[in-house]
């Protein structure tokens, strides 16, 4: 168990890339941290810098009180899963899951207790004399788990290990995979491109964009209070709704329509304000004129997709409640609404 | 809905349609096959005739009574100018050279390509186009240099001087550089994070990985190394480090004494020469076609 600490780390590549710039955070013992993003967002090399498998430019990286920035991958009492897995293909899942500890040494009598132990705890008894090839996608993911946790290790590092899975698979196993860290209590860093992994899993997420962080928060103040445009179109399906607005004399006003709300008198002028598709309904008085275009039936709930004026705009409603494409009417919960910098997109 | 009728199929007789595509491939490769077995065939015939025959009447295209008698001479007897060297010494030279040749060359190309792919050194790309390169300075080329080389460091008749100067290996670098770029990245990073040094992901992750391509190249090269003529002729005077490939020549040019070539013992000694890389690429086809087409990554 360790608590993780980066401070000022940047990574740089050979060819001048500059992949992570200057980021600092803290892991908590126990903590479950993902780090989410777009593909390029440096997320892979964070994680990688964590793991020791790429060198840190600059900063200093603690996992539990020692510095490890120069500490051998092997060394750092690390366990890291990898996207496809990386099995050994020429080894049976018991050798699999054996070959680290064999590599440190450990007695062939203890091995054998330990693997069976991670074997039961991930279901893959009856599995163990099979090589890799003969195993499922999923069953081939418990190997890799496998192999992380029979050494018991400070820092379980996850990159990106449900991808290559079906989307049924996928949700079970990100309980399975959640489940087992909170009974392990070990410290998890969670790399993934899926905002839905992202806010099912973690205790808290990291929002990284082309390299820098946007915002670090528990799921739910993720979700609701995005600290950047970026943040609310990339977390949430669908995203938030992002339009443009304007703010006179602290009413926030879509362009034809009355105040929606009361701002605070910090600034004026025209800005970019948001809100969840799911914070808005259909109100035959409603102030806001809204023209569905399409309408997406998603059995628990529907989505309206259209325009407000000519900017696009999506309405969540019930399964319960009516609605058709064309001309309608919407009303904004006022305490719903977030504003944003419209050119920074900064939450204002 | 549509009425459901049981029709009975119609009978067609159709004449069988003689396939003349497959025929005519078949009888190129029949002919094909023919045509490379006529000379050991021929080899075995005559070498069932005593000398005199031979000597006298050529090739011979029926089985003669000498076989046994010309095979025991050409495997047990002594000859050569010393009379110490026998075909059964002659055989475990050549099994000495071509394994040997085999074994060297995987263990050295494998290395090289080792360190070219996964070691970041400067040059690594340099490097291996330079040992590329050096397929076009094949033995014949750089013959004298190596042979002052082995002579001077007092290697002529050893097996060491046999071997040794012939084991590095262009092609063979190049097929384990390709295999070991297809192995993913991922499998030596995993290795590092259970703790395998460079030393042990070598040994326990990619030498067992490259089984096939290893079982595929030592057979390429055992049959070359078994067949070595020009270097083992130059390195080796003494006798008893003669191979089976040099022997044959040995006895068809043993004109002493006025004596007739034991042309029939050539051809036996020949025959024996020709079983082992025969064998070799006939049990191992399998593994062969598996290791320079496909791999279980």
């Amino acid at each position: 168990m360790a608590q993780v600490s980066l401070e000022g780390i940047r990574k740089v590549y050979p060819n001048g890339f500059q992949a992570v710039q200057t980021t600092s955070f803290t892991i908590q013992d126990g903590e479950f941290v993902v780090l989410v993003g777009p593909s390029g967002c440096g997320k892979s090399t964070l994680l990688r810098m964590i793991a020791g498998l790429e060198e840190i430019t600059e900063g200093e990286l603690k996992i539990g009180d020692r510095v490890v920035n120069d500490v051998d991958p092997a060394d750092r009492d690390i366990a890291m899963v990898f996207q496809n897995y990386a099995l050994y293909p020429h080894m049976t899942v018991r050798k699999n899951i054996g070959y680290g500890l064999k590599n440190r040494g450990t007695p062939a009598s203890e091995i054998a207790a330990k693997v069976e132990d991670a074997a039961r705890m991930l279901n893959l008894t009856e599995y163990l004399d099979r090589k890799p090839a003969q195993l499922s996608g999923g069953q081939r993911q418990r190997v890799a788990m496998g192999r992380a946790v029979v050494r018991d290790p400070a820092l379980f590092l996850f990159d990106e290990p449900l991808s290559n899975l079906d989307a049924k698979l996928r949700n079970q196993m990100r309980i399975e995979i959640k489940a087992l860290q909170r009974r392990l209590g070990t410290t998890a860093v969670y790399v993934t491109h899926d905002q839905v992994e992202a806010m099912t899993m973690a205790d808290r997420i990291i929002v990284l964009n082309a390299g820098r962080i946007e915002q670090i928060g528990t799921p739910s103040e993720i979700y609701h209070n995005p600290a950047s445009t970026f943040v609310a179109s990339f977390m949430g399906a669908p995203p938030m709704n992002l339009i443009r607005a304007e703010v006179d004399q602290k009413q926030v006003k879509i362009n034809g329509y009355d105040a929606l709300m009361v701002a605070s008198e910090a600034f004026s002028g025209p800005i970019t304000m948001g809100i969840r598709p799911e914070d808005v309904e259909l109100d035959a008085q409603g102030q806001v004129k809204f023209h569905v275009d399409i309408l997406e039936e998603l059995g628990a709930h529907r989505l309206l997709h259209g325009r407000i004026d000519d900017q696009p705009f999506s309405v969540m409603i019930g399964k319960e409640d009516t609605a058709h494409t064309g001309e309608t009417r919407i009303k904004l919960k006022p305490e719903a609404l977030r504003l944003f910098d419209k050119d920074t997109g900064l939450r204002l | 809905m549509a009425e459901t009728t049981l029709e009975t199929p119609v009978e067609t007789h159709r004449p069988r349609r003689i396939k003349w595509g497959a025929i005519g491939d078949h009888t190129v490769l029949i002919l094909g096959a023919l045509l490379m077995m006529i000379p050991p065939l021929l080899a075995l015939t005559t070498a069932s005739h005593d000398a005199v025959t031979i000597h006298r009447e050529g090739l011979q295209l029926t089985l003669g009574d000498n076989l046994g008698k010309n095979f025991h001479a050409a495997m047990f007897e002594k000859g050569g100018f010393t009379q110490t060297v026998d075909g059964t010494l002659m055989l475990m030279n050549s099994f000495i050279l071509g394994i040997g040749f085999a074994m060297g060359k995987i263990i050295i190309s494998m290395m090289a390509a080792y360190a070219i792919v996964y070691f970041r050194l400067r040059f690594a790309t340099l490097a291996f186009w330079v040992i590329f390169t050096t397929l076009l300075l094949p033995l014949e080329v750089r013959i004298l240099p190596s042979y002052e080389a082995i002579q001077k460091l007092g290697l002529t008749n050893t097996y060491t001087g046999l071997i040794v100067p012939l084991i590095a290996s262009a092609t063979g670098t190049f097929f384990f550089r390709q295999f070991f770029m297809s192995v993913p990245e991922e499998l030596a990073e995993a290795a590092r994070i259970d703790g395998a040094g460079p030393w042990k992901f070598f040994v326990d992750i990619l030498v067992p990985l490259s089984r096939t391509m290893i079982a595929a190249i030592f057979i390429i090269m055992f049959v070359f190394g078994w067949n070595q003529y020009l270097w083992p002729t130059l390195i080796t005077t003494d006798e008893s480090f003669f191979t089976l490939v040099r022997g044959i020549k040995q006895i068809v040019l043993s004109y002493t004494d006025s004596q007739i070539p034991e042309h029939g013992q050539a051809l036996a000694l020949a025959i024996v020469a020709m079983i082992p890389p025969v064998a070799i690429v006939v049990f191992f086809q399998n593994w062969f076609v598996k290791g320079l087409t496909e791999s279980d990554k």
